[in-house]
């Protein structure tokens, strides 16, 4: 209405600081001053901690717990078993998979440094004492650890407590270790297709069992008021209101008596989506002293304990025309799922989304069989910048296209260009189930090809071998699916997979976003800020957002597999339009028109044919609290629950560049070109991080993490001393590029970018390790290359001498 | 278990109290004087997330004992302050460079950064690579905070520059 003149257009614009412009991050503030608020940071009166006595065995029959020691140690308040939970129905808990897990070991261990007893005293040094006096007797039993021979009709029985059961959540099963089967596919058509092909490939493909491993371990602080029965648990929750949920089914408590808040999360990367004993012996500990309880993960808890990723074991068939036209896939699996089946994801996905194993390219048939099997490790398999078990898939097809290239003699590039999807097929339909909603395969690997100048590369490369160099280039087109999801296939513990947002704009015009997602790093109150400032036209500087507290957030399923932006980020956009609308109904009634006589302009309604006429969004707000059309209610807020219509599907051309030392097996990365296509960019900084981070950790799992347990069951190497996590001095130099391909049903076209360079990276690396090896026959090599792995391989050749 | 008395200037500040003689510097620091700048990411010095500066030295507070930081000069995050009072240039660095995400490593790396610029005001990215190895990442693969301490170390030394 007044001063609309005085700035253009393109300026107003850039004061929103919306989607698309690099935004310097909100959070940074208070973590760049050591101010950022993590849960080993909360402190309530009178606190105590918490932590456990673990087995050391794999699997042993418990036949005492002899706490009276522990109960003399000063400063000890509580030694909680299973016995003292088992009253209050609380020794076991379900898992999100519908299996259960035990809390405290319940008569039998079945992993190594399962928890035993809780142990709760005045501080950590206090209870470190109290656990060592804890005396417990163990009879131990045969250990399994190898899943090929879990159902071995020999083998010992694991799950004495659902030797009965038909099901343990996931349908039914064959063998008192066996937990599911799950197929997809048509099994004879693939068949028929294997039996005519002209070319077939097969690869045994292990994706070794990893860890996550986030630099903050999992804890929390549970609180009991026994005045007003209100259990208030901090944690770190990348699902805060899945976990209250939860907790209300395992104790009884109505959930408008449990809060759950997610502080600041030091990084979860999917290690923290689960439900964990701890956090249920937490709150048993102040329900049985009355005081708040600490309880934090140590490293080796962390790594030995909770939510591993992948140990999945692949075999993997192409079949082709002579001219490499794959014409089939196929892939048998066999899941180490561990002690108990608590893998988080979707209900009705046992194996995750494995069935995009057709990645890329147009595959007319296929078939998947993955069964899930039990042995004595640490339980979990869904996690790691993951998104359920895609991983998994896109490391299987892009090592078996490589070695169907390798079989046939023609180019690694080549193969995939002759493979692709095409960009006309879009919307396609994937012969495993899928619906892809949309991409440009070959543009992006184009581009890739341009950018490290390829031809020029496998020029080099040649060169090198005709001296007997080794040099790699490995090329991973790999395909993701992201953001569950849509509420009619996915669900968690029977919860709908949608998101939500809920937007409170102030008389002012600044306004408050709370969302049912928790950032663990990714950034979400700056880039949903933005989100919302191009949507309704404030500032993104005046929107604060706010995540991770029950009692505030509106309800929504969490943060992990890449789905905060392609769901969360919808119902902000969707929220944002809602407010919008109500604001065009004010606007006219403020300018006095009609409501279709005004057209939105950045930060403005504005009346057509008479741009000096408008009201900008900041006077709407205002109005919204003061003078409205009669009829309407006051306020500016709105929530949206957002079940999205799809899944979004992200891709990339991922191409790196290894040189390996054919003496020391050393393999030096010399170059690594990632292009990311995850739709419309909102915050291309951030963007550019999660690529960053998530290539660091591709490299950590293809080039060192793995692990290994003995015979015994003993886990190997459960420390950062053993544990690979590579250092500035390792990581390599990354480069990063985009296309641009939006998908069509998300609000913004936005698709989720943080688990790409995940998935493919690390088929981007072995495949530039094989690639070295390639002219000596080699078509796959076992994940993580290390220098010994590597030599070794170099020394069977004889490339050495 | 006996306490003992420790004295220690901690951020500038005069510090006087009682441990037992096991307490660890990063427990020390966190639950006696509430500083939760640094934290604990591992318990075998390797991640580095709870680096504080003692006597002019990076130090990893998670494996060294109270006592033996007695007589002391102990600087953590709280205590890291630009020449105007404001942000120091590591600070503002890591923030315009996009060096941290979850901000879990972030006070152990800048305070490590911070010594290292003092060892070497002008590092190279392979020396600043060297220098912060011994504080883990897993959000930043380490790129952007390889330019923050670049920044920061240009514009400490213009500020030097323009101050001689």
């Amino acid at each position: 209405m007044n001063d609309v003149a005085e700035l253009t257009v393109e300026e107003r614009e850039a004061t929103l600081g919306g989607i698309g412009t690099a935004r310097k991050r909100k959070e940074d503030a208070r973590f760049i001053r050591g101010q950022g608020n993590f849960v080993d940071d909360v402190k309530l009166p009178g606190m105590v901690f918490g932590d456990f006595v673990r087995s050391p065995h794999a699997h042993a029959k418990i036949i005492s717990i002899d706490t009276s020691a522990a109960l003399a140690v000063p400063g000890i308040a509580a030694v909680v078993t299973a016995k003292d939970l088992e009253p209050l129905g609380l020794h076991w808990m379900p898992t999100l998979a519908g299996d259960v897990a035990a809390v405290l070991a319940d008569k039998k261990v079945h992993f190594q440094n399962q928890e035993v007893a809780f142990v709760v005293g005045v501080d950590r040094y206090a209870v470190a004492d109290g656990i060592l006096a804890v005396e417990v007797e163990y009879e131990a039993l045969p250990v399994l650890v190898d899943p090929k021979k879990a159902l071995d009709d020999d083998a010992p029985i694991l799950r004495e407590d659902v030797v009965e059961k038909d099901s343990v959540g996931q349908g039914p099963r064959r063998h008192p270790n066996h937990i599911f089967t799950w197929e997809v596919g048509d099994a004879d058509a693939t068949e028929a297709a294997f039996a005519s092909a002209a070319v077939t490939v097969k690869e045994d493909i292990l994706y070794p069992r990893s860890h996550p491993s986030p630099i903050e371990t999992c804890g929390c602080v549970a609180s009991m008021d026994a005045t007003n029965g209100v259990l208030t648990v901090y944690g770190t929750f990348q699902a805060p209101h899945v976990i209250r949920t939860v907790v209300s089914l395992i104790t009884g408590l109505a959930e408008s008596k449990i809060r759950i808040i997610s502080p600041d999360v030091g990084g979860g990367f999917g290690n923290k989506v689960g439900a964990y004993p701890g956090y249920i012996c937490a709150a048993a500990g102040s329900i049985v002293t009355g005081l708040p309880v600490k309880w934090i993960e140590s490293r080796m808890d962390n790594l030995s304990t909770t939510a591993f990723a992948r140990d999945y074991h692949m075999t993997g068939e192409l079949a082709a025309d002579a001219n490499g036209k794959i014409t089939a896939v196929r892939a048998t699996v066999l899941a180490d799922h561990g002690a108990f089946n608590t893998h988080a994801q979707p209900s009705k996905w046992p194996a995750g989304f494995f069935n995009i194993v057709t990645g890329s390219y147009d595959i007319p048939v296929g078939h998947v069989k993955v069964d899930g099997v039990f042995t004595n490790k640490a339980p979990g398999g869904v996690a790691y910048r993951c998104s359920f078990r895609v991983t998994e898939a896109a490391y299987l097809i892009e090592r078996l296209i490589d070695a169907l290239a390798q079989k046939i003699g023609i180019d690694k590039a080549e193969i995939r260009f002759r493979n692709f999807v095409q960009p006309e097929q879009f919307p396609y339909h994937s012969s495993l189930g899928w619906e892809y909603d949309s991409g440009d395969y070959p543009t992006a690997l184009k581009k890739a090809l341009a950018a490290v100048d390829y031809d020029g590369l496998r020029k080099e490369q040649a060169e090198k071998a005709a001296r007997g160099e080794l040099m790699g280039i490995g090329i991973a087109t790999f395909t993701e699916i992201v953001g569950a999801g849509p509420t009619r296939n996915c669900d968690i513990v029977g919860l709908g997979m949608f998101d939500s947002c809920e937007i409170r704009v102030h008389p002012t015009g600044s306004a408050i976003v709370r969302l049912g997602t928790k950032s663990t790093g990714q950034g979400h109150e700056t880039t949903f800020g933005q989100i919302v400032a191009t949507e309704i036209g404030l500032p993104s500087e005046d929107i604060v957002v706010e995540e991770g507290d029950t009692d505030t957030a509106p309800y929504g399923l969490g943060t992990y597999g890449s789905r905060s932006t392609p769901v969360a980020g919808a119902a902000c956009a969707v929220a944002a339009r809602k407010i919008r609308a109500k604001a065009q109904k004010i606007a006219a009634h403020l300018l006095e028109v009609g409501e279709d006589d005004l057209e939105w302009e950045v930060d403005r309604f504005k009346v057509k044919g008479l741009p000096e006429r408008a009201a900008t969004m900041k006077e709407i707000a205002m109005a919204a609290y003061s003078n409205i059309p009669e009829g309407m209610e006051h306020g500016l807020e709105t929530t949206s629950y957002y079940d999205p219509p799809n899944f979004t599907y992200p891709f990339g051309a991922y191409i790196c560049v290894v040189d390996v030392d054919r003496f020391t097996g050393e393999i030096k990365v010399r170059r690594f070109y990632a292009l990311d296509d995850c739709g419309t960019r909102i915050n291309p900084m951030v963007i550019e991080g999660q690529v960053h981070g998530g290539l660091t950790e591709a490299f950590a799992i293809a080039m060192g993490q793995e692990l290994l347990f003995d015979e015994m069951g003993n886990i190997l190497g459960a420390t950062l001393q053993d544990y690979f996590i590579p250092t500035a001095v390792e990581t390599p130099e990354w480069e990063t590029d985009f296309t641009v391909t939006p998908s069509p049903h998300h609000p913004i076209g936005a698709k989720g970018v943080g688990e790409s360079p995940n998935v493919g990276g690390v088929p981007a690396f072995t495949n530039a390790v094989v690639d070295a090896f390639a002219q000596h026959g080699v078509t796959h090599m076992p994940m993580p290359h290390t220098t010994w792995r590597v030599w070794q391989t170099i020394d069977e050749l004889g490339l050495n001498k | 278990m006996d306490k003992i008395a420790v004295k220690m200037t901690v951020n500038g500040n005069a510090v006087e109290e009682l441990v037992e003689p096991r307490m660890l510097l990063i427990h020390f620091l966190r639950e006696q004087l509430n500083l939760t700048g640094p934290h604990i990411g591992c318990e075998t010095s390797h991640c580095g997330a709870c680096t504080v500066d003692l006597d002019g030295r990076s130090v990893k507070s998670c494996t060294i004992f109270t006592c033996q930081a007695d007589g002391g000069e102990v600087l953590t995050i709280e205590g890291l302050k630009g020449a105007d009072g404001g942000l120091h240039p590591l600070q503002e660095g890591f923030m315009q460079e996009h060096g941290l995400q979850c901000g879990f490593c972030t006070p152990g790396m800048i305070t490590r950064a911070h010594r290292l610029l003092q060892e070497n005001p002008n590092p190279s990215e392979a020396e600043i690579r060297v220098g912060i190895s011994g504080n883990l990442c897993r959000c930043t693969g380490y790129q952007n905070i390889v330019k923050a301490v670049r920044y920061a170390a240009e514009r400490m030394n213009a500020q030097q520059e323009a101050a001689e």
